[in-house]
């Protein structure tokens, strides 16, 4: 039996039945490409041209076309790398962690955050392998394969090969598990379909499927089971992505609270961005009774906590620069913050600390300009942490001799353009031809969205309403 | 009469009036072929006598043995293959090869567990599937209920599933071909007829 509280807001909001959601759902599919989506698109394939020329340039003459330098071997690569590993995190959060803690708001957004999870993953791969220079004989660096490269296997002590089998492991139970939750929607479709195409490629996309109740008791247990993975899977991730730092010793990396702290920065940039996306989607398609209110006001209770952590680790990591009494530990901190890049210091303390906690105030959170616009500034200002992190910890080394300043070149900007290339090509294709809202998770919450839970609240906070005529609400589900 | 060819469908526009409607009508000694419905119905396997679902345990075994590939893979490459000293760490230190054993476990046991699903119950591209009425995955519960399987007569079951709160009734007959579909069959029928006239998976009119 579910027990749901008497005064919550609906999930979905307008009085929708089952037929609504589907019809509200497949009509973006099925009808022709708005003209605001050709321009999105076409706007996304000319920053990936853009960016593909930089990137093809980067791999004819080598990466010393990106501004690195002796001192600063990393920069913008790996900032932009562990950047959108991040943003990723949300959609795995919001698909799994919720869904142990039956979150049923969950429903309406985790379709689009899924996918963001997997486009950001695949952008986030392409940092690495760009980095490789040579990228196609990374295989034989990356993976244990027989090779004739010096030492015959890969370094299992080394977290940079943990993190080719922790994104490669996440991306894929990503995939495998946001294509599980496609697959009735995509029966949906097919059953709908007009066109031959279209019948035969989501006939094929949705393998079949029938909905029997054999198969639903099956696919509700895979479903629970890969979230029960992904919990771990999605926090083992950016742990690891944290070790990249964590087990070095350069002074500003060699943190024990990386782990937790990159983590819970993943969660906040991540509801960041599905933010951002979501508000022009539900815009866009007209999907305000799905994605309500308090949809938006939930991420944005998410953003507070996680951004919240997250200013508490700055602190922390400040304190025990000074507490712990390394002097070199205790210069890499002042010199992020009073250093030449004192900017980017700036930016990240306003951006990450103080922006968030802005949504303490209702009005501001559930106003769609301020979600926006915070959204965004919260991706600035993850974005700069990273920065921050990695050039302001290595541009001042023990040798005063070999300090220096890191300037981006063009290919750093060209090459980042083209991942957002990637990113927003795929995320505009997904939103045209696969269902943006779970239809079937959504019907399975809709009844006591529509019914019970709206007449009680309507009863209790409002007027009350006439008797009801449906006769199914004093019934209780098994 | 031939089994699973000849069927009684059921629908039902309401999740509850469905669990009600199988309970009452198991009660009553019908048997039910099988339910189709467009989103999970919680409780609904319970209500049809079903077996736990075993895909759990294929998840384990998948997991356990992602975890003895990943153990295996990293002690025979870095402790009896090619041993080196690395950071003057032992051969065999363990904690370093905790983050990949425990990825190759989450890999192995979600993929193992979730195409031995989609195989054992048929899932793939290929499958062109027989579908008793079309509303099954839009907005309607749809029963089938085995004529040949059950021994009362088609108008006491029908009488059964009325007052079941069965919105409507109707026979649905399958032809042998539609009971065996074969895909090339299907897509050379979709391009040469059209998708009214040769989708299997139509509504019954």
């Amino acid at each position: 039996m579910q027990i749901v509280s008497e005064v919550r807001e609906p999930l979905v909001t307008g009085g929708k039945t089952h037929k609504d959601v589907t019809n509200d759902i497949c009509k973006q599919i099925e009808g022709p490409p708005a003209p605001a989506w050709l321009a999105s698109l076409a706007a996304s394939l000319i920053a990936l041209g853009i960016g593909g020329y930089y990137l093809g340039d980067l791999l004819w003459n080598g990466i010393g076309k990106w501004g690195l330098n002796k001192s600063v071997q990393w920069a913008w690569d790996i900032t932009n790398f562990v950047w959108w590993v991040g943003i990723g995190h949300a959609g795995t959060l919001i698909s799994a962690v919720l869904l142990l803690f039956r979150q049923k708001w969950r429903t309406s957004i985790n379709r689009a955050a899924e996918a963001m999870t997997i486009f950001a993953v695949i952008c986030a791969l392409f940092w690495p392998i760009a980095h490789m220079g040579r990228p196609w004989i990374g295989p034989v660096w990356a993976f244990p394969l027989p090779n004739t490269y010096g030492s015959l296997w890969v370094n299992f002590n080394s977290p940079l090969l943990w993190d080719v089998f922790a994104i490669g492991t996440y991306f894929s139970v990503s995939l495998l598990f946001w294509f599980i939750g496609l697959v009735p929607d995509f029966a949906t479709i097919r059953d709908r379909a007009t066109s031959k195409i279209s019948r035969l490629m989501y006939g094929m996309l949705s393998l079949g499927w029938d909905g029997s109740a054999k198969s639903w008791m099956h696919y509700e247990a895979v479903s629970l089971i890969l979230a029960g993975l992904s919990t771990p899977l999605v926090l083992s991730v950016h742990t690891i992505v944290s070790f990249d730092f964590a087990t070095s010793v350069i002074p500003g990396w060699h943190t024990t609270i990386f782990p937790p702290y990159f983590v819970s920065g993943a969660i906040f940039s991540g509801f960041a961005m599905v933010l951002t996306l979501m508000l022009i989607t539900r815009k866009v398609y007209h999907l305000e009774d799905y994605i309500t209110i308090e949809h938006i006001e939930m991420m944005n209770i998410i953003i507070i906590v996680t951004g919240s952590v997250v200013g508490i680790a700055y602190l922390t990591e400040f304190f025990i620069a000074w507490y712990s009494g390394v002097e070199y530990e205790l210069y890499a901190f002042i010199n992020r913050s009073t250093g030449p890049y004192w900017w980017a210091y700036l930016a990240m303390m306003s951006c990450n600390v103080i922006s968030p906690q802005l949504f303490w105030i209702k009005s501001i959170r559930t106003s769609l300009t301020w979600t926006f616009v915070l959204s965004i500034v919260v991706n600035i200002g993850m974005w700069f942490e990273r920065f921050v992190i990695i050039v302001t910890s290595l541009h001042r080394d023990y040798l005063p001799s070999s300090w220096t300043y890191f300037v981006p070149t063009m290919h750093d900007v060209g090459t980042y353009l083209f991942t957002f290339g990637i990113f927003f090509t795929f995320f505009f294709l997904f939103a045209k031809f696969f269902p943006v809202i779970n239809m079937a998770e959504v019907k399975a919450v809709l009844k006591e969205a529509n019914s019970k839970v709206y007449r009680a609240r309507r009863t209790l906070v409002h007027e009350p309403l006439p008797p009801m005529e449906e006769k199914v609400v004093e019934k209780e589900a098994h | 009469m031939e089994k699973n060819t000849h069927f009684l469908v059921g629908i039902f526009g309401d999740q509850d009036d469905l669990l009600h409607g199988v309970e009452d009508i198991r009660k009553k000694g019908v048997k039910i072929h099988e339910v189709f419905t467009p989103f999970p119905v919680h409780g609904l396997e319970h209500a049809l006598g079903y077996e736990r679902s075993w895909t759990p345990k294929a998840g384990f075994m998948f997991g356990f043995l992602g975890t003895c590939l990943a153990i295996t893979l990293q002690v025979g490459t870095m402790v009896i293959d090619w041993p080196m000293i690395i950071g003057g760490k032992p051969y065999l230190s363990i904690p370093d090869f905790v983050p990949v054993t425990f990825e190759l476990t989450v890999l192995l046991a979600s993929y193992g567990m979730t195409l031995t699903f989609l195989f054992v119950r048929g899932y793939l591209p290929h499958t062109v599937p027989r579908i008793f009425d079309i509303r099954s995955t839009d907005d309607k519960h749809v029963m089938a209920i085995d004529l040949a399987n059950n021994s009362l007569s088609e108008e006491q079951i029908r009488s059964i599933l009325k007052d079941a709160h069965s919105e409507e009734v109707y026979r649905r007959d399958f032809t042998e071909e539609e009971n065996n579909p074969s895909f090339i069959k299907y897509v050379i029928d979709l391009f040469t007829n059209g998708v009214t006239r040769s989708s299997r998976i139509a509504h019954h009119r």
